[in-house]
């Protein structure tokens, strides 16, 4: 049980990650990430949503037949973003102004869709519970990620606007990282997302490739001591 | 007697491809001596500037990617594209455009990529395009036809900013195309009949010769082929002709078209880019005429007053397209573009 939720996080988090390994849902992604705020109120949404809908379609598992599961899934998944996009319009109704198109559009966000299908339908619920959470922290990670590069490079500072979230507590956050930085307008248009979102991917995959070489060494050292197995490949 | 059987290719030398890109510098030199003659040491000042960034990038991201350093800077295409993007970014550009030019031309456009070879967009293009999006403000600035700077004032410039030179109210000017652009209902006579016209259309009518003369050289030793080109000004001034016949007061002639802006530089030295371009020939003639027609429609009915940019990063993408419909027939098979 440890082990699999061990896996479940791993996955959510990194090896599986929504945004940078299955690349979905991009769309909004890529369009809202200009600066952090726009992209913690999208990254909750869709936490939320998707946490939600891993654990009613899990609920629902056995008795939503197999031929109609998809439209079955779709439903569940509007209702949750409906639930979303109404206490956004209660608590948080500029940012929600902001973010506009792209808090309804969750419902088509493939990655909650496609955790539905491809997991909470064959899990119970804690599982699916956790899953849907890693997924939904991995995804919004990478938004913030991206959101605080493009509000960096874009405008010099960073957690600008916070009080659109978070209330009136959260109007001093506003970090100035450069004084009077004449912006870059290039960070906040649509290709600086795409430049950046390939960046870090690129930064990813390195970074894969770095612990991954290491792990690479221990083993050729072990088909190095074994000397009846023949391998191509370099034995010294 | 032995009859060794040798496959092509027939003639060989070391490094050709740096032989080319250096012919193609040489032959951008009498328009980088009459734009310094125009507009001041600016571009000068942009295209050493842009040079000696372009090769510390291009030898620090070869090194990143593990290939041989010198071997690859010695093909010369770093510096090429910094000579372009010099003569083509306006002139006092601020270092710090040059340095973000230069980064997403060398970097990003280029060794992203896959390096030399493997660009789909033509490097110099994309550099002073991001630029454009990005800095508005800092690209407008083109310098005054005439103006007259000493070096160390126009490095100031570059280095500092304006407000640190004492003695000039100004150095920028509208050009020619900025100027029709914004001419509102004014009609063409008169703006040609003002001063402020007649200065800057003499200095860009001067520029855009030298380009010409340099891309003739090129033609003469047959580093581009004369296919592209060609398609470019006769597509633009096939259309531009059209509009001036409809109205003349609205629309300006197709001599203007042709000999201001960036047309001659991109007809003879961005179109021609071996790497971004279409290859046939016939290719060539779709890829230069498309091109012709995108300059024409976005310098008319688009917000921005010159769009060679555009225009080639736009027909880049459709250069395989291009290539697919218009392989040329080889030799025992039917031509295949007919059917």
């Amino acid at each position: 049980m440890i082990n699999t939720s061990q896996k479940i996080i791993m996955n959510g988090l990194w090896h599986n990650n929504p945004a940078l390994v299955q690349l979905l849902g991009l769309c909004p992604l890529l369009a809202v990430t200009s600066s952090v705020v726009n992209a913690l109120g999208l990254g909750l949404a869709t936490l939320m949503v998707m946490m939600g809908s891993n654990i009613l379609v899990s609920l629902a598992r056995h008795y939503v037949p197999e031929d109609v599961r998809l439209p079955a899934f779709v439903m569940i998944i509007a209702a949750l973003v409906t639930v979303a996009e109404l206490l956004m319009k209660a608590f948080a109704y500029e940012l929600y102004q902001i973010l506009g198109i792209f808090i309804p559009l969750i419902v088509t966000n493939c990655a909650i869709l496609g955790r539905a299908d491809a997991f909470a339908r064959k899990q119970p619920v804690s599982l699916a519970a956790l899953d849907g959470l890693m997924m939904g922290l991995g995804f919004s990670l990478v938004l913030i990620l991206l959101g605080a590069m493009r509000e960096l490079l874009g405008q010099g500072t960073l957690l600008a606007n916070m009080n659109l979230l978070l209330g009136p507590m959260a109007t001093e956050w506003t970090w100035v990282v450069v004084d009077d930085y004449s912006g870059f307008l290039f960070a906040i248009l649509p290709p600086g997302a795409f430049v950046g979102m390939g960046l870090i991917i690129a930064a990813k995959n390195l970074l894969d490739q770095i612990l991954g070489s290491r792990k690479l060494d221990t083993s050729r050292g072990k088909t190095a001591a074994s000397k009846r197995v023949r391998v191509t490949g370099n034995i010294t | 007697m032995v009859l060794p059987q040798i496959t092509s290719p027939h003639i060989s030398g070391a490094n050709r491809t740096g032989q080319l890109m250096l012919w193609v510098i040489l032959a951008t030199l009498p328009a980088l001596a009459l734009q310094t003659y125009w507009y001041g040491y600016g571009n000068l000042i942009n295209v050493i500037l842009a040079a000696l960034m372009a090769i510390t990038m291009e030898a620090a991201i070869i090194r990143i990617r593990r290939r041989p350093v010198v071997f690859y800077l010695a093909d010369n295409s770093a510096l090429l594209t910094a000579v372009l993007l010099g003569l083509a970014l306006p002139p006092f550009s601020p270092w710090w455009l040059l340095l973000i030019a230069v980064l997403s031309a060398i970097v990003f456009a280029k060794h992203l990529y896959g390096g030399l070879g493997n660009n789909p967009f033509n490097p110099a293009m994309v550099g002073y395009a991001l630029v454009l999006i990005a800095f508005p403000v800092e690209m407008t600035r083109w310098a005054t036809a005439g103006i007259d700077l000493s070096m160390e004032d126009s490095l100031r410039i570059t280095f500092m900013g304006f407000s640190d030179v004492n003695g000039i109210d100004s150095w920028t000017h509208a050009t020619p195309l900025d100027l029709v652009k914004h001419k509102g209902a004014q009609p063409i006579d008169a703006l040609i009949a003002s001063p402020e016209m007649g200065q800057g259309l003499k200095a860009a009518y001067w520029v855009n010769f030298a380009y010409a003369i340099g891309g003739s050289m090129l033609l003469c030793l047959r580093i581009i082929s004369w296919h592209a080109p060609v398609a470019m000004l006769t597509s633009l001034a096939l259309i531009s002709s059209v509009f001036y016949w409809v109205d003349p007061q609205k629309y300006p002639s197709s001599l203007m078209h042709l000999l201001t802006g960036a047309t001659m530089m991109g007809a003879f030295f961005i179109i021609t880019d071996p790497v971004s371009s279409a290859t046939s020939r016939l290719g060539k003639l779709f890829y230069g005429a498309a091109i012709g027609i995108l300059v024409y429609v976005i310098r008319t009915f688009g917000s921005y007053p010159e769009a060679m940019a555009f225009s080639v990063l736009l027909m880049n993408l459709a250069a395989p397209f291009i290539d697919y419909y218009t392989r040329p027939r080889s030799y025992g098979h039917q031509s295949s573009w007919w059917r």
